[in-house]
């Protein structure tokens, strides 16, 4: 293994007291000094600062992307708005989800913004399209929380006039980034797009502020798995396809009734006449969490599914996990039972998020 | 009383043949805020590193091992109603267990405060 990579905000994260471990072979704040919850919390209540550079930011330019980009992923770009972006993911032929991005019309090009773990993975794979892909060197930060709009909106008021899933150039500190009104937490808030050179001093400057703190990646998942947000490779992967994840919101209807697209045979199958197992939200009923890997049991006590994510949500205050479950026992309501350090522990299927998204439509 | 430790990160208070356990203050920074704790009942016998219960912060589950051959004489429900004392006071009011050695021979096993200290450094 080579050595761990370090985001442009390394130094800063070790100022601020940062827990660095390698993820996905970068150097990443696991949290600060505040812990995992506390930097939760603030972010449901005021807001957090993330950096997310380890993320792949890409952009794309020539004839016909967006027609392109259909070719690779089941969602609709024609059209895609010029300022608006879309959560979308690559299908493999199998119909599983090869990775999960965030593709953006930025009017002369396309931005995409793909997961740390699948960079190289899938910028080879948009290679194989008649387009130019480049790979951008920038950093990218998220401010999240309900007090995001004030926060980056002080230092470049178009922030304020963004809706959610919509994305725009803009001035902070006299340097020019790209701002886009969607997260990874379920709150209201941006991801801003940095060259790598300035990020220091823009994330300072945001940091001034009395509402923002940061988090490490520890509040990001538990923030995520609240909001009952996939992980790739934990909820959704190369076997499990869009259908059985619940992500069919994801495929525009053009998309859903015209096919086109890789691993359409089983997808559209899916779609006609339901998935064998669903991705469902499972709340244990004790205090004891379910993560990744607990088996899930009907009360008959047959094997029916198991945990992709679980762990403690700390606005939830109990115990919360995602997995998948045989469709027959995907309702919600219905009692499940989980079979952790082998006991069996009641649990219940519920309907994602565990705490409400906030989002400014 | 003498304070032993374990590789596990467990401290052991002895006094005679009665003693109490914990988890260190080192193993519940390590584990982050702590978000659930599992008990096993008093009047249960354990063998050296059977699991005798489980700590689960909001990171990660660690479970908890016998360091010798034990009967517990009392658990500390505090914990589970109140998981968060585990960050708060882990080499004091958080005890997990009052217990009964079963051969105090085997203390000679476990390390002293300088060979713990020397492990976590």
């Amino acid at each position: 293994m080579s050595e761990p990579r370090k985001t442009p905000l390394y130094d800063l994260h070790v100022e601020l007291g940062g827990k660095m471990v390698d993820f996905a072979g970068w150097m990443m704040p696991v949290n600060y000094p505040a812990g995992v919850a506390a930097e939760h919390k603030h972010c449901r209540e005021k807001a957090a600062l993330f950096d997310v550079s380890h993320m792949g930011q890409v952009e794309l330019r020539g004839e016909n992307v967006a027609e392109q980009l259909e070719s690779l992923c089941p969602s609709s770009f024609t059209p895609l708005a010029e300022g608006k972006a879309r959560y979308t993911f690559f299908t493999n032929p199998e119909g599983g989800i090869m990775d999960d991005l965030i593709v953006a019309n930025a009017g002369d090009h396309f931005f995409v913004v793909v997961n740390a773990s699948m960079r190289d993975q899938d910028i080879n794979h948009m290679r194989g399209l008649d387009i130019e892909v480049r790979e951008l060197s920038r950093a990218l930060i998220a401010v999240q929380g309900p007090a995001a709009e004030a926060i980056v909106s002080g230092h470049a008021p178009i922030a304020a006039e963004l809706k959610f899933m919509q994305t725009a150039l803009a001035d902070i500190g006299g340097v020019e980034v790209r701002i886009s009104r969607l997260g990874y937490t379920g709150e209201d808030g941006y991801e801003i797009s940095i060259p790598e050179e300035n990020v220091v001093e823009i994330a300072r400057l945001l940091l001034e502020h009395p509402d923002l703190e940061p988090a490490g990646l520890g509040a990001r998942d538990s923030l995520r798995l609240e909001a009952g947000l996939c992980l790739y490779g934990n909820d959704i992967d190369n076997d499990t396809s869009p259908v059985e994840a619940n992500l069919t919101w994801a495929m525009q209807k053009k998309r859903r009734e015209g096919g086109g697209f890789p691993g359409e045979a089983r997808i559209l199958q899916e779609l006609a006449n339901g998935p064998a197992r669903k991705l469902v939200g499972i709340k244990p009923e004790g205090r004891a969490p379910a993560r990744r890997g607990v088996e899930v049991a009907s009360v008959a006590g047959n094997i029916i599914g198991s945990i992709t994510s679980g762990g403690f949500g700390p606005t939830f205050e109990g115990p919360i996990s995602m997995g998948y479950v045989a469709t027959e026992f995907a309702e919600a309501g219905t009692s499940v039972n989980l079979i952790i350090r082998g006991k069996a522990r009641p649990a219940t299927i519920i309907k994602l998020p565990f705490v409400a998204q906030n989002y400014k439509r | 009383m003498t304070i032993y430790y374990t590789e596990e990160h467990e401290w052991i208070d002895v006094d005679g043949d009665t003693a109490t356990l914990g988890i260190t203050t080192h193993a519940a920074e390590a584990l982050g805020e702590v978000v659930f704790v599992e008990l096993q009942d008093a009047g249960e016998t354990f063998d050296k590193d059977d699991e005798i219960g489980v700590v689960e912060s909001v990171k990660a589950a660690s479970e908890l091992y016998a360091p010798l051959a034990m009967e517990i004489i009392e658990a500390n429900g505090a914990l589970e109603d109140n998981p968060g004392m585990v960050n708060e006071d882990p080499e004091g009011n958080a005890w997990f267990y009052k217990l009964k050695i079963s051969d105090t021979a085997e203390l000679e096993n476990l390390l002293d405060v300088n060979a713990y200290k020397a492990l976590i450094d």
